[in-house]
């Protein structure tokens, strides 16, 4: 299987007043179709891997990679036109929470229309019926009356439903989940789940799913990256996740509540500084 | 001595202060550290330390008496002998009548300054402390001052009061203080509600001594921002009043209205109006450059960069 | 949404409409504030030391006249009554007889009004053209030459003395490069010659179709009018960036270029709409600010509006007229305040 996307030693970092931060430190994977998990707490680097692919850190944060590679293009030679035309229609990307990725002032059927309309020349009538069908295929009902509501007018799992269709109105190949279900009540979370996996398994696409959840994770992807400190440190598949050798994982799994293994005290995760300087595991083939 | 410092240096810096004393002086510190890296907040702050020394040792730096009038010698340009900055329609030396008018400035500036943010707080936080029908009638007159342009008010003020420094002082208070209550108002309801506050108050701590000892020490800082942005602005309006005869009055060396003076003569004796304005422009744009410095520092959450 | 129910369920109901409980709400506070307005210049009005009487029959009146005039202004009424008889008069229209010109009040003001309000019509209109794109490029290439730019313009703006801007402006342009015209808002060669239809000369000269005076009547607005212009074009650039640099930090801004929208597009399309509301209310201020800041440019280019007319007035201690004015400069805040508000309930769909 020839990998959609193949990312060699990637680096961001954020130039500031005392000194370079690095939020992710020379990473390595590769993405075919298949759901691929990104797991590490809270700036561990997962969300900027995310954003860097799309080369969407913002100055005076810069991206550094031997090659970002989608079918053997190195995105990172691309100008800035042409890397345009990669988001939206190549890959494509979720963010956490509906509340703030839309817009507040436009109604939902203009952002999806004129989601459609970036890539393709069709007319309005037509992105429209596509844009209500695209809601129907993301489960919303009266699509009609949704396409003139506002964004305050959804409730957050519906916001996120209308976003996944939004982002893959353009049939990308790729699409990145920046904790999508994180914002949403839980009784939602396992609907918006499933509706993105039919989705993404219906189209043949490859996902990159960001979380902090590593139950979520191990259920609902194929293979999984741990990260720590912008590093790779462990990756497996995600039904052998119980098996993972590093202590790190093994500190996350364990600080966990189980219901099979019920515990009076969880575990703190104990964190060596060592972990920090290995270096990172590739995960490419 | 330098050991001495540095051990000062120390106590100031230290991540774990041991006192409450000592970690005041530590935030004061970094916030002055802060401040110091700012160089444009530097150069204002300069320029009104040089303002306040010149007001306060005006009899000593002022080459001649500003009052003195010399007609044989007036309207002299720049540079001309004896007299930097010329003179002006009655023979006055004009870098003598500046230095005295910082005096003026400061004088109103200083007193405006006092005045204005004190009523400001003190109805702000009745206001937004006692809540109910107080805080509607507190507020309401909040808002119709507002809804006056302050300086049509000012105006109308001086009419009724009758001109003078004193009296422009007080117009410009008047217009001044809304802005102020509504901030107070603003902090302390947000103060009031946070469960500190309750905690004090189950240890009996009465009205008086939550608003004096516990809300007022908060609303400080972004009352101190707010005044120095607004120093500005009172020279501004200060300024304004004097050019309309409203303010100091002759022979008083107040700025505006030595622009007043000097209008008459623009198109022929430009240096007049003109330095008198300068002085005004480069002591409102020290306030101003101060001022977003001191924001940077106090309340960061406004700052533009 | 569910939160809205709740507030209306605690409030007590009036059997209205929602429009019109809206409108009946916004009147009674425009007449609350009104009314204060009225009362802070009616005590401005008692606490003179100008006898009203006096002012009215003159220092050689008998002590009879000096008595009937007096019982005439219900001056021996409580000075409640009085309050209410001075609102019913500025409700009907009546400020009183001005002193210098010895008209009504009204009147005046009618006839001054539109020179003021060309002047900063133009103003605003010169620094919402200029002040907006400038705040809006100073946000998005934020710390570029543009930006610093930005700033020193700001700075600058509020630091400087307007009158004095004025008078230098004036020395420049008009005294030594000739290139505008000076104080009034006419040439001698002009003056009086246009018909008078809505009291705004471009306007008035552009119905009779006399270009020249049109021209005539454009060089000599041009000056006060940026003057006045540049000081809400440094308030308004640098609210513009602000609201911009909130703007462009936000998640809908990346979900646009995720779509693969050009920067151009995500800036104007989805950005700046977001900030349109919070800039019709600061335009909104600015222009109420300008009418302010007319006062002094008034003087200084000798134009005959109302904030000359205030001053005048005031100098001659012709008190009827300066309450006038003061109320209808008052009344004009006021009701840009309102205005403003009906925009922001109009463009924002969340304030439904």
């Amino acid at each position: 299987m020839t990998p959609l996307l193949d990312i060699k030693n990637l680096w961001v970092k954020f130039p500031t007043r005392t000194g370079v931060v690095e939020a992710v430190r020379g990473i390595s994977f590769s993405l075919g179709r298949e759901r691929l998990g990104i797991v590490g707490e809270s700036g561990s680097g997962k969300s900027m891997t995310g954003r860097a692919i799309l080369r969407l850190i913002r100055p005076p944060g810069i991206i550094e990679a031997d090659h970002i590679s989608l079918h053997d293009q190195d995105l990172l030679s691309l100008s800035e036109a042409k890397m345009r035309a990669i988001r939206g229609q190549k890959i494509s990307m979720v963010m956490q929470d509906p509340k703030f990725s839309l817009n507040p002032v436009m109604t939902i059927g203009a952002q999806l229309i004129e989601a459609h309309r970036l890539h393709s020349k069709s007319s309005r009538a037509e992105a429209r019926t596509k844009a209500i069908e695209m809601l129907e295929a993301v489960s919303i009902r009266d699509p009609e009356r949704v396409m003139k509501a506002y964004p305050h007018e959804m409730s957050g799992g519906m916001g996120q439903r209308i976003m996944i269709a939004m982002m893959l109105i353009p049939n990308p190949e790729i699409l990145i989940a920046d904790e999508p279900t994180s914002a949403l009540d839980v009784s939602v979370q396992g609907q918006v789940l499933s509706i993105m996996d039919r989705l993404v398994k219906e189209r043949g696409m490859g996902l990159i799913f960001i979380s902090h959840d590593l139950n979520l994770v191990s259920q609902f992807c194929d293979r999984v990256l741990i990260m720590y400190a912008g590093r790779i440190v462990e990756v497996c598949d995600a039904d052998k996740l119980h098996q993972a050798q590093h202590p790190y994982t093994r500190g996350l799994l364990g600080s966990l509540p189980r219901f099979d293994t019920p515990r009076a005290r969880l575990d703190v995760l104990q964190r060596d500084p060592a972990w920090r300087e290995a270096p990172s595991v590739e995960a490419r083939p | 001595m330098s050991q001495d410092t540095g051990t000062l240096r120390d106590w100031l810096l230290s991540e774990t202060p041991t006192s409450r004393r000592q970690a005041r002086w530590a935030a004061a510190y970094k916030g002055w550290l802060t401040l110091r890296a700012n160089h444009m907040a530097m150069a204002g702050l300069a320029i009104i330390v040089l303002l306040v020394a010149l007001a306060l040792f005006a009899p000593w730096i002022a080459p001649h008496d500003p009052f003195v009038q010399d007609l044989g010698n007036r309207l002299q340009p720049l540079g001309s002998e004896g007299h930097i900055l010329g003179t002006d329609s009655l023979g006055r030396d004009i870098l003598s009548r500046l230095i005295w008018g910082a005096r003026i400035t400061l004088y109103i500036v200083a007193l405006v300054a006092l005045i204005a943010p004190i009523a400001g707080l003190l109805v702000g936080t009745v206001s937004g402390y006692a809540g109910g029908w107080v805080d509607v009638i507190l507020m309401r007159i909040t808002d119709i001052f507002l809804a006056f342009p302050r300086l049509v008010l000012a105006l109308a003020f001086v009419a009724a009061l009758g001109a003078g420094i004193e009296n422009a002082v007080l117009a410009i208070s008047l217009t001044a203080w809304p802005p102020y209550a509504r901030m107070a108002r603003a902090e302390t309801l947000t103060i009031r509600s946070s469960d500190y506050i309750s905690a004090i108050r189950l240890q009996g701590a009465g009205p008086l001594r939550i608003i004096v000892k516990h809300i007022w020490p908060l609303c400080i800082s972004s009352l101190i921002v707010r005044v120095t942005l607004d120093m500005a602005g009172i020279i501004l309006a200060a300024a304004g009043l004097g050019f309309l005869g409203l303010g100091a009055q002759p022979p008083s060396p107040e700025w505006g209205a030595m622009i007043s003076e000097g209008r008459r003569f623009i198109l022929d004796h430009w240096w007049v109006a003109t330095m008198p304005g300068l002085a005004i422009f480069t002591v409102s744009l020290a306030f101003n450059l101060l001022g977003d410095g001191l924001r940077d520092v106090l309340d960061p959450k406004d700052s533009p960069q | 949404m569910s939160t809205s129910n709740a507030f209306v369920k605690r409030q007590p109901r009036l059997p209205l409409p929602p429009w019109l409980r809206g409108l009946v709400v916004t009147l009674l506070s425009i007449s609350v504030t009104m009314l204060g307005l009225l009362f802070v210049t009616f005590v401005i009005g008692r606490v003179m030391p100008i006898d009203p009487v006096l002012a009215v029959v003159g220092e050689r009146a008998t002590e009879d006249q000096y008595n009937a005039v007096f019982l005439e202004l219900g001056l021996d009424k409580p000075l409640i009554v009085q309050f209410f008889y001075y609102v019913w008069d500025v409700v009907r229209g009546d400020f009183g007889t001005s002193l210098l010109t010895a008209r009504p009040v009204a009147d005046d003001i009618a006839r001054v009004f539109p020179a003021t309000f060309e002047l900063a019509t133009i103003g605003i209109l010169f620094g919402c053209l200029l002040g907006v794109p400038l705040g809006v490029i100073a946000a998005v290439r934020r710390g570029s030459w543009i930006d610093q730019i930005a700033r020193v313009v700001a700075l600058v703006g509020y630091s400087m003395p307007i009158f004095w801007l004025g008078l230098m402006g004036l020395l420049l342009f008009y005294g030594i490069l000739g290139w505008v015209g000076g104080p009034g808002r006419q040439g001698i060669f002009y003056e009086d010659m246009i018909p008078s239809v809505t009291g705004m000369i471009l306007l008035d000269s552009a119905i009779a179709g006399d270009w020249g005076a049109f021209w005539d009547a454009f060089s000599h607005i041009v000056l006060p009018a940026s003057i006045l212009g540049y000081y809400s074009l440094a308030y308004i650039s640098r609210m513009t960036r602000s609201f911009m640099l909130e703007q462009l930090s936000a998640e809908y801004v990346t979900t646009a270029r995720v779509k693969g929208m050009s920067e151009w597009a995500v800036i104007w399309r989805h950005a700046f709409r977001n900030i349109r509301v919070q800039l019709i209310t600061v335009i909104a201020l600015s222009y109420a600010n300008l009418l302010e800041g007319s006062v002094l440019t008034e003087i200084i280019f000798s134009w005959p509006g109302i904030g000359s007319y205030i001053t005048t007035a005031l100098l001659s201690a012709d008190m009827n007229a300066v309450l006038g004015g003061t109320v209808v400069v008052g009344l004009v805040f006021i009701c840009l305040n309102v205005f403003s508000d009906l925009l922001y309930k109009i463009f924002d769909p969340r304030s439904k």
